[in-house]
């Protein structure tokens, strides 16, 4: 009765969810909006993890993702700082005109 | 339960809000639409995680994902981004056909590799020591608790030097300075 859903559907989920983050943040040009599709994709792995670590009767799957969540806690708090400083700085977020590295 | 189960349904049902709402999310010209929709990505993703017997993750999702980082983008998005609404349809035009046709055949190519691996992998490893309903009988928090602070305790009290580092860092980077 534990494990009803096949292994292989969920990776093929995390698939495709990955791909979807993957198209937003090329494609996009708002650096939050790629900024949650860059989450999105995180979550796509831990997913893959839960999965793996589900079909393995594991546990290493619900830790590791447990540190990639704190890893990504930070990771929004710091990046929503700088994206709040690179406004005052430049008076936007769009990707396209923060070109000050372009030299 | 009869052959295709409760469970089954279920998990094809949140997988469909899961697709769904990350394409949304990926779509929407406005951030905060975007941000909202990502809302439901992680609430249907919660509920793919109960279904794969990961109670704890499950939670720990709802709690740090759709409670703690979505609140802060929210935070951020107003702001930052009052009148900046529609500044993106107008750079989005400069893209050339050529760079569009480049960015699509990456993806395809990465979407086939992803989908290849998923369904022509062989899951050969070991079955480990943690049976799921060995688990439900000890508790999955408790099982998950026990290997933190037993086997993983240094990578642990790492992660926790790693988010007061990520505490003080935002205050000093976000800060004004006179």
């Amino acid at each position: 009765m534990f494990q009803e859903i096949p292994s292989g559907l969920c990776l093929v989920l995390c698939g495709i969810i990955f791909s979807i983050g993957a198209i937003g943040a090329i494609t996009r040009r708002n650096v939050i909006v790629i900024f949650m599709c860059i989450e999105l994709m995180l979550n796509a792995v831990n997913l893959t993890f839960i999965a793996s670590g589900n079909a393995f009767s594991s546990m290493d799957g619900a830790v590791f993702v447990f540190f990639i969540m704190t890893v990504a806690a930070v990771e929004a708090a710091v990046g929503l700082a700088i994206f709040v400083m690179v406004f005052r700085l430049q008076g936007t977020v769009n990707a396209d005109e923060v070109n000050l590295l372009k030299g | 339960m009869d052959a295709i189960g409760f469970k089954f349904i279920l998990f094809m049902i949140a997988a469909l809000v899961v697709i769904v709402s990350s394409v949304l999310m990926a779509t929407r010209k406005n951030p905060i639409h975007s941000a909202l929709w990502m809302i439901v990505t992680f609430f249907a993703m919660a509920i793919i995680y109960l279904l794969l017997n990961a109670q704890f993750i499950a939670v720990a999702q709802v709690m740090v994902y759709a409670g703690a980082i979505m609140m802060l983008i929210l935070f951020v998005i107003m702001m930052v981004n009052m009148d900046k609404g529609n500044r993106e349809e107008t750079t989005k035009a400069s893209w050339s056909l050529g760079k569009k046709m480049a960015a699509a055949l990456l993806m395809v190519i990465l979407l086939v590799e992803l989908l290849f691996g998923a369904l022509f992998y062989r899951m050969t490893a070991r079955v480990g020591d943690y049976p799921a309903d060995a688990v439900a009988a000890a508790g999955n928090a408790k099982t998950v608790g026990a290997l933190l602070y037993g086997q993983y305790l240094f990578p642990f009290e790492v992660a926790s030097i790693l988010l007061l580092i990520g505490i003080v860092g935002a205050v000093v980077i976000a800060k004004r300075n006179k």
